[in-house]
């Protein structure tokens, strides 16, 4: 007789897995990569590599020879972080700056609170932002690497546009003079931006990703969305207050790795909230932080920490945020 | 600069000792008024909150000694009869030996001897599975060897033995707490006496069903053929719903019953190697 | 404009592949083995004894307490034996074994083909009807139907909502019946109607079943007014019966509730059918249509199966167990139970055999919980699948009790979506069953 199997239902599983998800992440990724390859050439190429290979190799000791569990790099998750990462630093950063960043991205940030989905912190930028503290000079060195396909254009720039803003404000010039001494140009900015981590150089590309996770159905609006409307909003009161001092929302939302921080590392799945009313509270409170930082702060941009300070929330907007019940508080008639 | 260390160090001392002082009022108005003796007896329990008592933990059961008239009918199963003594002389009272007990294994169908009849697909535990349907092999009372009782043992004295599919108690860790029993949703474990020189004499089958359907289902079954009662001169054993039961009070370990048994339910522990018997043959040889 | 329902919910491929298969009367075995236990609450007592004949339709067991049902012969011949035998969880069942000698009916069952349109009894007549033919819902769970079409004296039927969803993938024994017994089925559910005293009712058909929504909304507006035929998208678990009811009415079912609750009874399109049978025609329900499908097989078929026919005859009847099939389902791929053996019987509320290959249905290596959120997401109920399977496996009741894990109804959405291949289902099910025993054993305010 044939020996059946059993098991309880559902009999029928769905097509997704953990591995895809991390697979449509890194494609969606890939425009900006490509576009950063354009502009930075070698060290985009290097640093990706540098950070790609780190990551996995971190993970896959620490499972192998210390927690001595199941190694799980084939689910792309160290691939990512180490992509992920490698678009967050300047491009002339130097290879073993990368090679520390993934060390402490996986090492301290995912597995020393249990691997994969107990992290608290988004590695990536736990990464970043150890780099940031750490070598401060090396990550605000925003000069350009020659490159293959741009030899020679537009040699060097100092500093990002935030940067610059920050140093002119502070300086004693209105937004005005700044932007007319810098010729800064918004289209220029949106098709690439030079001045900004890897990433961050096209930020239609960075948009072509987003469009990718949400017809797929990786990610939900909702965090890159509140994200970017408070980010518009919560600049923008200040920018009507007093547009001498303060950018304005556009200027805001295109420089600084906004979209990159709210496309690619907020909607993190592991540290982000699971409700959808959890989301946007998430949103909202990066969006405000992320302007808190970017206007009153040491630093010129600030998503980076906002979205960790959210991180730590995010288990309390579990508890307090559930999704609505189907049979809680009935209103019939 | 020397002014400066010296003044936070005063400053810090000063604090440390007000605050010190703080510390020591609040403890002292909201002192909480308990038998100092529960905490005598929590520190002689071994503090494996194993709950095998049957309280929630090492603190709910001293403060159930405490109150006790006498200590009859509470015992620490993990810490046995040293402790429950120990326990008695912080209380002033005497307490009753307990024989000690072990966990044992009522299913001897491993793979070989019990088919498998399907394969399981779902949640790696014993309960979910025994919710789901009556089990992988023939017989609906075995063992499922999901390992829930391996989970719950806070003591690592169950393993599950690979070879045959099936737990296993490490006598020496075993400290008859009962968590395994409540595991198990076929309730094939059970606590017995260890017994003198830790020998034992029990059957290793809960089937119920009718000898022939049994013995389809797996070989070592017991059959309630009543060869066992009959064998055994202390009428240790009894046969209720077609299964053998050996009364651990009553029966001397004499063996006789392990090799009358047909399908070798009856199992003996720790006894020496039986010497085989010398056949007929084998005697006219010599 | 389709209706559906408010949250949650997945689109798994619907695989309705048998749907072009017409249904053909499954030849009669040589011998039947009839469970006492096929519907929810106390199995019915055997009233025939070994060497008793019985007729086609003879009642052989009566329902005891009062959520039971009658139980009838499903052949004609001499019972041999009542004896305890596995049913298809390897359960030992009390089953009534009959040798099949012939197929003689009962002279009460009105054989012929007519449609009998006119609705004679009384309500209190045709629950009592149905009662003694022991109609149970065809949709799953087999709840004794007269039970379900008599509300508590405090509450007021206000609709009754019909399931023809079928919102299960693979599963067409709901749309065979509607194409090919259209009308049959209107008039059960008018026959329901006067039973419930209600004065209109909605008919709910997934739009991938275009043929089906043209035949029953022409026949309706024709001749059944009362019955609106309503238009579903194509959504599971659309035919859950809070969903249903959310979807047609917008109205919510409350934790712990019951339809009746929300003044509505759900019943399903086969059950409207065995009622037209039972009140109209005298028949007892002893057979049921019966998909037997699966990706891995050349023919699909729809069968209309008597009550109590071997599993191994079935697949017998197919031309034997198909080689690469690892799984035999009874139901759908989402809620079905896997049958663990085969020499089982099918009972009343069996509604189809779905064969899958270890490429369909094994389930994937556990990986660790991303956090992805897909499982709430897709949770019907509003719940957080993710959170209660923590829970679950701690063992932490309370903790579940306020993630209101009762309200859970096993639909397998999460399981299905969850890209870590986490057992979400088995856990939560299982201590679904634990908390429902704790609310339920409370002193009721």
């Amino acid at each position: 007789m044939k020996k059946l199997l059993v098991s309880p239902a559902p009999h029928l599983h769905g097509k997704e897995s953990t591995r895809g998800l991390m697979r449509d992440v890194i494609i969606a990724l890939s425009p900006s990569l490509l576009v950063s390859i354009y502009f930075f050439g070698f060290s985009a190429i290097k640093l990706a590599f540098v950070g790609v290979i780190t990551c996995v190799l971190v993970e896959y000791v620490i499972q192998k020879y210390i927690t001595k569990s199941k190694v799980c790099v084939n689910d792309y998750s160290a691939a990512l972080t180490g992509l992920l990462l490698a678009l967050n630093l300047p491009p002339s950063s130097p290879w073993w700056i990368m090679l520390i960043g993934s060390i402490v991205a996986i090492g301290v940030a995912k597995m020393s609170f249990g691997g994969l989905g107990q992290n608290v912190f988004n590695p990536a930028l736990v990464g970043r932002v150890f780099l940031l503290v750490s070598f401060p000079v090396i990550m605000t060195d925003w000069s350009i690497p020659s490159s293959w396909f741009r030899a020679g254009a537009d040699a060097t720039t100092g500093a990002t546009p935030l940067a610059i803003v920050k140093e002119g404000l502070s300086n004693g010039l209105t937004m005005d003079q700044i932007f007319a001494e810098n010729n800064f140009s918004y289209l220029e900015m949106l098709f690439s931006k030079i001045g900004g981590s890897v990433g961050e150089v096209s930020i239609l590309a960075l948009l072509l990703g987003l469009a990718y996770l949400l017809i797929r159905k990786v990610i939900r609006p909702h965090i890159p969305v509140t994200i970017i409307a408070t980010v518009v909003v919560f600049s923008g009161i200040f920018w009507v207050l007093d547009p001498s001092h303060y950018p304005d929302p556009l200027f805001n939302l295109l420089t600084g790795g906004i979209l990159l921080g709210a496309i690619f590392m907020a909607t993190d799945y592991v540290t982000s909230p699971m409700s959808s009313r959890g989301m946007i509270i998430y949103g909202i409170g990066i969006g405000v932080i992320t302007v808190l930082i970017r206007n009153f702060g040491a630093y010129p941009e600030g998503i980076s920490f906002a979205i960790l300070i959210m991180n730590a929330t995010v288990p309390l907007l579990n508890k307090y945020f559930k999704p609505a019940k189907f049979g809680k508080e009935v209103k019939n008639g | 600069m020397i002014s400066t260390i010296i003044f936070t160090i005063l400053s810090l001392t000063l604090l440390g000792l007000i605050l010190a002082w703080i510390l020591y009022l609040v403890a002292q108005k909201f002192k909480v008024q308990e038998d100092p003796r529960i905490d005598n007896v929590e520190e002689v329990l071994p503090g494996a909150n194993c709950g095998g008592c049957g309280f929630a933990g090492c603190r709910a059961f001293a403060e159930a000694c405490v109150k006790a008239e006498d200590l009859d009918t509470l015992f620490c199963p993990v810490g046995g009869n040293d402790t429950m003594k120990s326990v008695a002389g912080c209380l002033g009272m005497t307490v009753a030996e307990k024989a000690k007990q072990v966990a044992v294994i009522r299913c001897n169908g491993n793979c070989d001897v019990r088919e498998k009849v399907n394969h399981y697909d779902g949640y790696s535990s014993c309960a979910v599975m025994a919710s789901l349907y009556a089990g992988d092999t023939g017989c609906k009372y075995g063992c499922l060897g999901q390992g829930d009782c391996v989970t719950v043992c806070n003591f690592d004295a169950i393993k599950m033995d690979p070879r045959t599919g099936l737990p296993e108690v490490d006598e020496d860790k075993c400290t008859a707490c009962g968590a395994c029993v409540k595991a198990c949703p076929k309730s094939i474990i059970e606590l017995r006496n260890m017994g003198p020189k830790n020998r034992r004499i029990f059957v290793s089958c809960v089937n119920k069903d009718k000898g022939g359907v049994a013995k389809k289902a797996c070989d070592v079954a017991c059959i309630g053929c009543y060869k066992c009662v009959k064998a055994c001169p202390f009428d240790a054993i009894t046969i209720t719903d077609n299964l053998a039961y050996i009364d651990y009070n009553k029966c001397k370990l004499c063996r006789k019953c392990v090799t009358e048994c047909p399908t070798h339910a009856i199992w003996e522990v720790n006894f020496p190697v039986r010497v085989p018997r010398k056949t007929e043959s084998e005697k006219n040889e010599q | 404009m389709s209706k559906t329902f408010s949250i949650g919910g997945i689109h798994p491929h619907d695989h309705k592949i048998s749907i072009n298969a017409a249904i053909e009367d499954f030849p009669i075995m040589d011998m039947a083995y009839i469970s006492v236990s096929q519907h929810l609450g106390a199995p019915a007592e055997p009233v025939v004894a070994k060497g008793d004949k019985v007729k086609t339709g003879q009642l052989v067991a009566k329902s005891t307490g009062f959520i039971s049902a009658n139980i009838h012969s499903s052949v004609s011949g001499t019972v041999t034996s009542i004896e305890m035998l596995p049913d298809i969880f390897g359960h030992l069942v009390k089953h009534i074994v009959i040798k099949v000698e012939g197929d003689e009916w009962e002279e009460s069952i009105d054989r012929t083909a007519q449609i009998v349109r006119e609705i004679k009894l009384s309500p209190k007549e045709i629950i009592e009807r149905i009662a003694q033919h022991g109609v149970v819902g065809l949709g799953g769970a087999a709840f004794p139907t007269h039970i379900k079409l008599t509300p508590p004296p405090n509450k007021k039927a206000e609709y009754l909502l019909v399931n023809g969803s079928e919102c299960e993938p693979y599963l067409t024994s709901d749309y065979r019946i509607m194409l090919e017994e259209p009308e049959q089925i209107l008039i059960g559910v008018k026959i329901m109607m006067k039973a419930l005293g209600v004065e209109a009712s909605f008919f709910g058909i997934e739009e991938n079943k275009p043929e089906a929504i043209k035949i029953m909304s022409r026949l309706a507006s024709a001749s059944y007014p009362e019955i609106k035929i309503v238009s579903l998208k194509k959504r599971y678990p659309q035919g859950g019966e809070k969903q249903l009811i959310d979807a047609i009415l917008k109205r919510r079912v409350p934790s712990m509730g019951l339809p009746i609750d929300t003044g509505v009874v759900v019943q399903n399109v086969g059950t409207a059918l065995a009622v037209y049978e039972a009140v109209q025609k005298n028949k007892p329900l002893f057979e049921g249509i019966v998909t037997v499908t699966g990706e891995c097989m050349s023919e699909q078929r729809n069968f209309r199966l008597r009550v109590g026919t071997n599993l191994e005859r079935v697949m017998f009847a197919i031309g034997g167990f198909p080689k690469d099939a690892v799984k035999l389902i009874s139901g759908g791929p989402m809620m079905g139970k896997a049958v663990s053996r085969m020499d089982a019987a099918s009972v009343k509320s069996t509604s189809a055999f779905l064969l899958l290959t270890q490429e369909e249905t094994k389930r994937g290596e556990e990986g660790s919980c991303i956090r992805c959120a897909k499982c709430v997401d897709a949770c019907p109920m509003g719940l957080e699948p993710y959170l209660l399977n923590r829970l679950s496996r701690a063992g932490r009741l309370e903790e579940l009790e306020e993630n209101m894990v009762h309200d859970c109804i096993e639909c397998g959405c999460c399981m299905y979506s969850c890209p870590a291949n986490i057992p979400l289902v088995d856990t939560i099910r299982f201590s679904k069953a634990q908390v429902i025993k704790i609310i339920r054993s409370r002193p009721k305010k």
